[in-house]
């Protein structure tokens, strides 16, 4: 994949974080997203480890020690910025105060089906906050590479690794395409610049439906 | 009328911590982790310890020493990778590990501190998350029951004390410290700076003294404490 195809992804996923939005971004792509939205959008940022309205990463000299984002990176405060214990971060996700939860993904499933946390017997690290971050949130994007290192598909009719969330991902973003997921099932929305149906067919391993009028490009 | 006093000695408070005790340790990362306390427990060397903390630290920092000097029989977290001895020793039956969410570990501390013995939650329900958790139904939905988790000691990390160990915490230091305090039978604390009583405003306070037994005020600010370099 290009790097000009992983920017479009990038660029296509921020224009979802609109006005107004309070959202959670994972670590990686998901975090990546952030320098695709325009700084003079109104969000509050959320942070796991307890911080509404997170302010732009600092360099190591201009850190503040005691100034981390869920990721470990060092962060800012800007006016408005609070901070609070953990339990209080997780009532903000339980409770639908969260509009969008941003997460990287191992597979998702033509159903909503989530699985970013364990492979087993190869990474087990622990699901941190992804659990109730992919099961709360009011929307869930996934933003991913369309396949695998080998080229195996990421989307597919039912996941085959543990779980993270059962059916709660209602988007989805790839190098190739935007789809959504619905009652009725996956639903092609756009696709990328320079992919075509067919290419995609092959690198999803899930039917999808495909509106019969033209689709935008990303 | 005056509050008592609760200062004491780094070595006395981390003493009555023995063989086979569960302590809970505060931070998320570096921030709010009580590197000096946890120092001292590696030094006065109890063993088969079960250790409740958000995360593992990383290589050479907090969790990482009482790994590295096999004092842990269990750990309870919610995320060990930044921590490759963590990973090694759960893989080879070194440690055990139980992950728990990390809203779910948060609230089950919390709930402990509070008095309760457990919740209900839909959080995990139809995964892997699920096993070994009763489903019981609330209002017509189903839940599965969590149980409260205390601990025997807490150690905590505050930015400024008093002597009756009133706390306040410093940024993303709080995050599970003031929970963790609350849900100890005896609490810990190492402050950064000892102020005077009323020197913090009583509506600045962020952690009631009336949770804490022990405070020690950190003499200096080891590197640990500080920005890592990456």
């Amino acid at each position: 994949m290009s790097s000009n195809a992983k920017e479009r992804m990038l660029k296509r996923a921020a224009a979802d974080i609109v006005p107004g939005m309070t959202v959670n971004l994972g670590i990686g792509l998901p975090t990546e997203v952030l320098q695709h939205v325009e700084p003079g959008v109104p969000v509050c940022l959320h942070s796991e480890n307890g911080i509404a309205g997170v302010g732009p990463v600092l360099s190591p000299d201009k850190a503040d020690r005691n100034l981390i984002d869920a990721g470990g990176a060092y962060v800012s405060a800007i006016p408005g910025t609070a901070f609070f214990d953990s339990a209080v971060s997780f009532a903000i996700v339980r409770s639908g105060r969260l509009d969008l939860s941003l997460l990287g993904a191992f597979e998702v499933a033509a159903n909503g089906d989530l699985a970013n946390w364990k492979i087993p017997g190869k990474f087990s690290p622990g699901m941190g906050g992804a659990i109730e971050l992919a099961q709360k949130a009011r929307r869930v994007g996934v933003i991913m590479m369309h396949t695998d290192r080998k080229g195996n598909p990421k989307i597919l009719d039912r996941c085959t690794l543990p779980l993270t969330a059962r059916g709660h991902v209602n988007r989805i973003y790839t190098d190739m395409a935007v789809f959504d997921i619905t009652a009725e099932g996956l639903q092609l929305r756009e696709i990328a610049l320079g992919s075509d149906l067919t290419e995609l067919r092959a690198a999803t391993g899930a039917p999808f439906h495909v509106p019969d009028q033209d689709l935008p490009r990303f | 009328m005056t509050l008592p006093d609760k200062r004491g000695t780094i070595e006395e408070a981390i003493s009555a911590i023995g063989d086979g005790a569960s302590v809970m340790l505060g931070g998320f990362g570096v921030p709010g982790t009580p590197f000096c306390l946890i120092r001292e427990l590696v030094r006065q060397g109890p063993r088969n310890l079960t250790v409740i903390k958000n995360d593992a630290n990383e290589a050479g920092m907090g969790v990482d020493w009482l790994l590295e000097n096999g004092q842990v029989a269990r750990l309870v977290t919610s995320h060990i990778g930044l921590n490759p001895t963590a990973i090694r020793m759960m893989n080879e039956g070194a440690i055990e590990v139980e992950f728990v969410p990390q809203g779910i570990l948060a609230e089950r501390i919390r709930i402990a501190g509070a008095g309760m013995m457990g919740f209900v939650t839909d959080i995990g329900l139809g995964t892997p998350i699920e096993e070994g958790k009763p489903r019981i139904a609330v209002d017509g939905r189903t839940g599965l029951l969590e149980t409260a988790l205390r601990a025997d000691f807490a150690l905590i990390h505050a930015d400024s004390a008093d002597s009756f160990g009133n706390l306040s915490f410093s940024a993303s230091a709080r995050n599970f410290n003031p929970l963790m305090a609350m849900a100890a039978r005896k609490t810990i604390v190492e402050a950064e700076r000892m102020v005077p009583l009323g020197a913090l405003l009583p509506e600045h306070v962020h952690l009631s003294g009336t949770f804490i037994d022990i405070v020690v005020e950190l003499p200096e600010l080891p590197e640990v404490y500080g920005v890592i370099q990456r």
